[in-house]
C-alpha cells in the first residue's frame, strides 16, 4: 500500500526540522559549554595580568596585546587593498576578462587553506625577507587571508547603492571620483564596515597562519619585529600541551564571545543596509 | 581629466596586487617543494607510505589516504545535516523564523577551529574511546568535527541555490496537485542541483584544508588506517606538526606536502567554478 503523499510529507518535514534542531543544538552546546566552564575564570586580573609559568598561572594580557597588534596591522593592510579592488571591480570596469580574472583570483584566494598561507608567510616573510617570527610577518600573512572577505563584502555593499544615485551625481557635473568618494562610499560604508568587522572576527580565531609566522613568544610585544602569541594560539598551546585547563577555558570563552559579538553586530549592520535600499 | 585617469590606474593596481598574492603563494610553495619531489621522485613521494624525514624517507601516501577518508567521513555527516537545514530554511520556514535562524546558524562559521578541536578532545574523543573502543583520537573523531565545521559553508551556499529557483516552478508544481515535499524533491532540488553540488565541493575544500581541529582530535599516527577508530595524520596535520623544527630536505618535504594539498584544493575550486559557470 502506498502512503498518502500528504502524510508522507508530515514525516519528512518533521525529520528535516529535527535535523535543523540538532544543528542548532550543536551550536548551543558549544556556546554554553565554553561559557559555563570559561566565564568563571574571566576576572579583571585574568585579563590584565601577564601569563606566568607558560600560562599555568597568571592572566593572558600579553596575548591580548599581541592579538590586537596583529589584527590591527592585518586590517590596516588589507582594507585599502580590498576596498580599492572592490571599487575598481564595481565602478570602473565593464564585466570582461580583467574582472573575471580578478574575481576568480579572489575566489581562489578565499579557498586557500590557512596552513598554506602559514607555509607561504613562513618562507617569504619569516625566512626570505628576514622578518623572523614577528608581529609584522603575522600581520602580513593574515592580511592575505582577509583580502577576499573584504573584497567580497565591499563589492556587495557598493553594488547595493542604487545606480540612480550615480546618475544624479553625473548630471550635476560631478566627476567619477567625486561621485565615488562623496556619494557611493558613504552609502556603502555600513556594508564595508561589516566586511572589516567580519575580518576582525576571522583574525581573532585564526591559528594555523599565525603559529608559523608570528611565533608563540609569551612576552608582551613592543615592536613590529617582536614575536607575539595571539589568544587563539595561546589557547591551542594551553589545551594541546595540557598546561592549564581552567586557563584554556577562560581564554576560549573570551575569544568565542568577542567573535560572536562582532559577528552579530556586523550582521545587523548589513541587515540595516539591505533594508535601506530594498 | 588627468586626475581621473590616474585614480583609475591606482585602483587597477590595487586590484591586481590583491590577486597577485595568489600568484606569489603558488610560486613560493612550488619553488620550495619541487626540488624534493624531483629528488625523491614523484611516484615514490606519492605512493610510498614510509615517512621518516630524518632518515631520508619521504612517502606521503598514508596522509593522502587519511585526508581523503576524513573528508569523505565529514561529508557523510555534513551533507545531509547541512542540506536538511538549507531545505528547512529556504522552503519550509516562515519568513520570520528564517530571518532569525539563518544568522544564528551562520554563527557556527565564527567559532574558531581551535575551539572545535578542543571540544572534540574534551567531549567527543572520550565518548568514542568509552563506547566504541580504540584510542578515541581517531579518523571518526576527525570526520565528525569536520562534518560540523563545514555545515555553515554547505548551508549558506545551498540556501542561495534554493532561493535562486523561481517561484513559478513551485507554483506550477503545487497547482498540479503535488505536495510541498514532492515539489521540493522533484522540482526545486533538481533545479538547484548545480548550486548544491558547488556547496558540497566547497565544503570538501574546507574539510581537506582544515588543520588545527584535525590535529587535536585525529591522533596523528603515521599509518594507513584500517578502521574508523584508528588514529590518522592528514596532509595538513603533517605540515603543522613538523614545520616548527624541520630544516633542509625535511622542510622541503613539508612544502611538497603543501603542493599536493594545494593541487587538491585548486582542482576542487576549479570544479566548483566550472559547475557554477555552466548553469
Amino acid at each position: 500500500m502506498r502512503l498518502d503523499p500528504r502524510i508522507f510529507q508530515v514525516f519528512v518535514k518533521a525529520g528535516l526540522w529535527l535535523l535543523t534542531g540538532f544543528t542548532l543544538l550543536i551550536l548551543v552546546f558549544i556556546i554554553v559549554t565554553i561559557s559555563i566552564k570559561g566565564l568563571p575564570q574571566v576576572t579583571p586580573s585574568f585579563l590584565l595580568q601577564e601569563p606566568h609559568d607558560m600560562g599555568r598561572t597568571g592572566g593572558i594580557f600579553s596575548t591580548i596585546v599581541a592579538t590586537a597588534y596583529i589584527t590591527l596591522l592585518a586590517i590596516l593592510l588589507a582594507s585599502p587593498l580590498g576596498v580599492g579592488s572592490a571599487i575598481y571591480l564595481t565602478e570602473y570596469t565593464r564585466e570582461g576578462w580583467i574582472t573575471r580574472i580578478i574575481r576568480f583570483g579572489a575566489e581562489c584566494l578565499a579557498g586557500v587553506p590557512s596552513i598554506i598561507l602559514g607555509l607561504f608567510g613562513f618562507v617569504l616573510f619569516v625566512m626570505k625577507l628576514g622578518f623572523g617570527w614577528s608581529i609584522l610577518s603575522g600581520g602580513l600573512s593574515l592580511a592575505i587571508m582577509l583580502l577576499p572577505i573584504i573584497i567580497r563584502t565591499s563589492e556587495e555593499a557598493i553594488k547595493a547603492v542604487p545606480p540612480e544615485y550615480r546618475l544624479v551625481c553625473f548630471s550635476l557635473g560631478l566627476s567619477k571620483w567625486q561621485t565615488i568618494t562623496r556619494i557611493v562610499l558613504p552609502c556603502a560604508l555600513p556594508g564595508i564596515t561589516t566586511g572589516i568587522m567580519l575580518s576582525v572576527g576571522r583574525s581573532l580565531g585564526e591559528t594555523a597562519v599565525l603559529l608559523f609566522t608570528a611565533g608563540a613568544a609569551l612576552r608582551t610585544p613592543v615592536s613590529l619585529f617582536d614575536s607575539g602569541r595571539t589568544m587563539a594560539v595561546h589557547f591551542y598551546i594551553l589545551a594541546r600541551e595540557g598546561i592549564s585547563m581552567p586557563n584554556a577555558y577562560g581564554t576560549a570563552a573570551i575569544l568565542m564571545i568577542s567573535i560572536l559579538l562582532i559577528n552579530v553586530v556586523a550582521y545587523s549592520l548589513m541587515q540595516r543596509l539591505m533594508k535601506r535600499y530594498t | 581629466m588627468k586626475k581621473e585617469a590616474f585614480i583609475e590606474r591606482v585602483l587597477l593596481f590595487l586590484a591586481l596586487s590583491s590577486i597577485s598574492t595568489l600568484l606569489l603563494i603558488t610560486v613560493f610553495i612550488f619553488l620550495e617543494g619541487l626540488p624534493l619531489m624531483a629528488h625523491v621522485g614523484l611516484k615514490k613521494f606519492l605512493l610510498s607510505s614510509h615517512w621518516a624525514p630524518t632518515k631520508g624517507h619521504f612517502g606521503i601516501l598514508a596522509m593522502i589516504i587519511s585526508s581523503i577518508l576524513v573528508t569523505l567521513g565529514a561529508m557523510v555527516l555534513g551533507v545531509p545535516l547541512g542540506l536538511a537545514c538549507a531545505i528547512v530554511l529556504a522552503e519550509f520556514s516562515p519568513e520570520k523564523v528564517k530571518t532569525l535562524l539563518k544568522p544564528t546558524l551562520e554563527l557556527l562559521a565564527g567559532i574558531p577551529s581551535v575551539v572545535y578541536g578542543f571540544l572534540g578532545v574534551v567531549w567527543l574523543v572520550p565518548l568514542i574511546r568509552d563506547h566504541l573502543g580504540g584510542p578515541g583520537l581517531s579518523l571518526l573523531a576527525g570526520a565528525i568535527i569536520l562534518g560540523i565545521m563545514i555545515l555553515p559553508t554547505i548551508i549558506s551556499i545551498s540556501i542561495d541555490a534554493l532561493s535562486a529557483v523561481p517561484d513559478l516552478y513551485r507554483d506550477g508544481s503545487i497547482a498540479l496537485g503535488a505536495t510541498e515535499w514532492q515539489t521540493v524533491r522533484r522540482v526545486v532540488l533538481p533545479a538547484a542541483r548545480s548550486g548544491i553540488i558547488t556547496a558540497i565541493i566547497l565544503g570538501m575544500g574546507r574539510a581537506v584544508g582544515e588543520t588545527m581541529a584535525v590535529i587535536m582530535v585525529a591522533g596523528n599516527a603515521l599509518k594507513i588506517p584500517h578502521s574508523i577508530l584508528d588514529p590518522v595524520r592528514t596532509l595538513t596535520s603533517n605540515i603543522a606538526l613538523e614545520l616548527a623544527y624541520a630544516s633542509g630536505r625535511h622542510r622541503e618535504a613539508l612544502f611538497a606536502t603543501g603542493i599536493v594539498l594545494f593541487v587538491i584544493i585548486v582542482i576542487l575550486n576549479l570544479t566548483a567554478t566550472f559547475i557554477t559557470r555552466r548553469r
